[in-house]
């Protein structure tokens, strides 16, 4: 049996205390940038978060190259969790990177190379919780999610190459104070940003671990629904 | 090689002939491909410049819009019919029957583009019969076949299915778009193969990779 939330997991308890050091790092240690201004302290959130929803995609192919592989429910269970976790990441990555982008780029939104990569990825990666969502259940569900996955994998290093050409043709308007100027920071930011990283990286983990652990006890479920049926049937015919 | 180049002609022959029978996937792929053109001309104002800036961008938003439109139907006659299972009990690899399904496809494509073109020369006033036109449409409709037999084949079964299409299609094509447009662009400013080569080169890599990855992957979609 499978218990979803364990109190005493150090993973939660340890990402809650790093994010709270994070937080006091963030807010309260770490000097204000004098470029940007106190709007470039949210990056130490967009960094540690886009890292996550990367983490994501790279999960979700893997374990669906595995699934295909292998063909064992566990990659199946961890793709989905991962993506899950990787699009709500992900989210909130496009959405801290466009809060900082107005005032430091002067635009919410360009083309440029990452951010065009990093949008339609988010929208493949929700084509495939989608297509989970509407396929009925099923080996062959899994199957062709894998497939989603997998290739969103593949077509990464072509858009993002497609995206970068087209970058150079059409060259982003930036013209903000971050256009031409170096950061005050230097190794203050490496610090505040591992520890952010770290803090996130742990949150990412549990969450993932959390949605794996439902995953499967759904598929329990169903498992024990079957078992109990068939048992039900047996007694109903030799009754 | 020959038996298997035999194989995949008769699929695509046997969907052109459907085809040629009741016309209805080119004729939706053409007609809704033209309304968005007739719609443009309304949306933007079409002044010399006006139509070679966007120009480009209205044609293959067009072509890629339409051709779900042909996709969703691609599969559909053949779930309606339960010819699948036929295709699938016959004694031929599964790829072959990929390549074949994506070849009707790119016909289809392939016909409706050359009604779309010369209304799309009328319409936005840009020259676009020269060659590079004909190896950039041959590239980006082997890409929008390639990719669009692979999701059409796994979105058919699924109930929102003229939903999961373009949600699966169009941010997996997004780099081919890219690809026709910037080309495109370059044409109808005059400009010649060179400034257009990356492109170009960018558009056979796709090509390439997804023929390949698909034709492999295919067999994981038919399997039951």
């Amino acid at each position: 049996m499978t218990r979803v939330i364990r109190f005493a997991d150090p993973l939660p308890i340890a990402s809650a205390v790093l994010m709270g050091v994070a937080l006091w790092l963030i807010f309260v240690w770490v000097p204000t940038e004098t470029n940007q201004g106190a709007v470039q302290r949210i990056l130490y959130f967009h960094v540690p978060i886009a890292w996550g929803s990367m983490l994501g995609i790279f999960i979700v192919s893997g374990s669906s190259f595995m699934y295909l592989w292998k063909k064992n429910e566990k990659w199946d269970r961890l793709a989905v969790a991962s993506a899950e976790v990787g699009v709500v990441f992900g989210g909130l990555m496009l959405l801290t990177g466009m809060i900082w982008a107005r005032p430091v780029w002067a635009v919410w939104w360009t083309g440029e190379a990452k951010l065009t990569t990093a949008l339609i990825l988010f929208f493949i990666y929700i084509a495939y919780l989608m297509f989970r969502a509407y396929f009925p259940p099923g080996a062959q569900r899994q199957r062709l999610a894998a497939i989603i996955g997998l290739i969103g994998a593949i077509d990464t290093p072509i858009i993002y190459f497609a995206a970068n050409l087209w970058a150079q043709a059409h060259p982003p308007i930036i013209t903000g104070p971050a256009a031409d100027s170096e950061s005050s920071l230097g190794s203050d930011l490496g610090l505040v940003l591992l520890t952010a990283t770290v803090a996130f990286t742990f949150l990412f983990i549990h969450l993932v671990q959390s949605r794996y652990n439902i995953r499967k006890a759904e598929d329990d479920i169903v498992e024990l629904k079957r078992a109990s049926g068939t048992k039900m049937a047996r007694a109903g015919r030799s009754s | 090689m020959r038996d298997s180049l035999a194989v995949v002609w008769s699929i695509g022959r046997k969907d052109l002939l459907l085809e040629v029978r009741n016309k209805e996937i080119i004729v939706a792929i053409a007609g809704f491909a033209l309304l968005v053109l007739v719609i443009f001309t309304f949306a933007v104002d079409l002044n010399q410049a006006n139509a070679r800036l966007v120009g480009p961008g209205v044609l293959w938003a067009a072509v890629a819009f339409a051709g779900i439109v042909g996709l969703n139907r691609a599969f559909a006659l053949e779930v309606e019919g339960n010819t699948l299972e036929g295709l699938m009990l016959a004694p031929i690899s599964r790829d072959l029957i990929y390549l074949g399904k994506a070849l009707g496809i790119f016909l289809f494509l392939a016909v409706a583009l050359m009604v779309v073109l010369p209304v799309f020369a009328v319409l936005f006033n840009l020259i676009v019969f020269r060659w590079e036109m004909l190896a950039i449409s041959f590239l980006t409709i082997i890409g929008f076949s390639a990719v669009g037999t692979l999701f059409a084949a796994m979105s058919v079964r699924v109930r929102a299915r003229e939903v999961m299409l373009p949600l699966l299609f169009l941010p997996v094509v997004t780099p081919l778009i890219m690809t026709a447009v910037e080309s495109t662009a370059h044409l109808v400013n005059g400009r010649s193969w060179s400034d257009m080569s990356q492109w170009l080169q960018l558009a056979v890599a796709f090509d390439v990779v997804f023929l390949v990855v698909s034709a492999f992957i295919f067999q994981h979609i038919l399997e039951d």
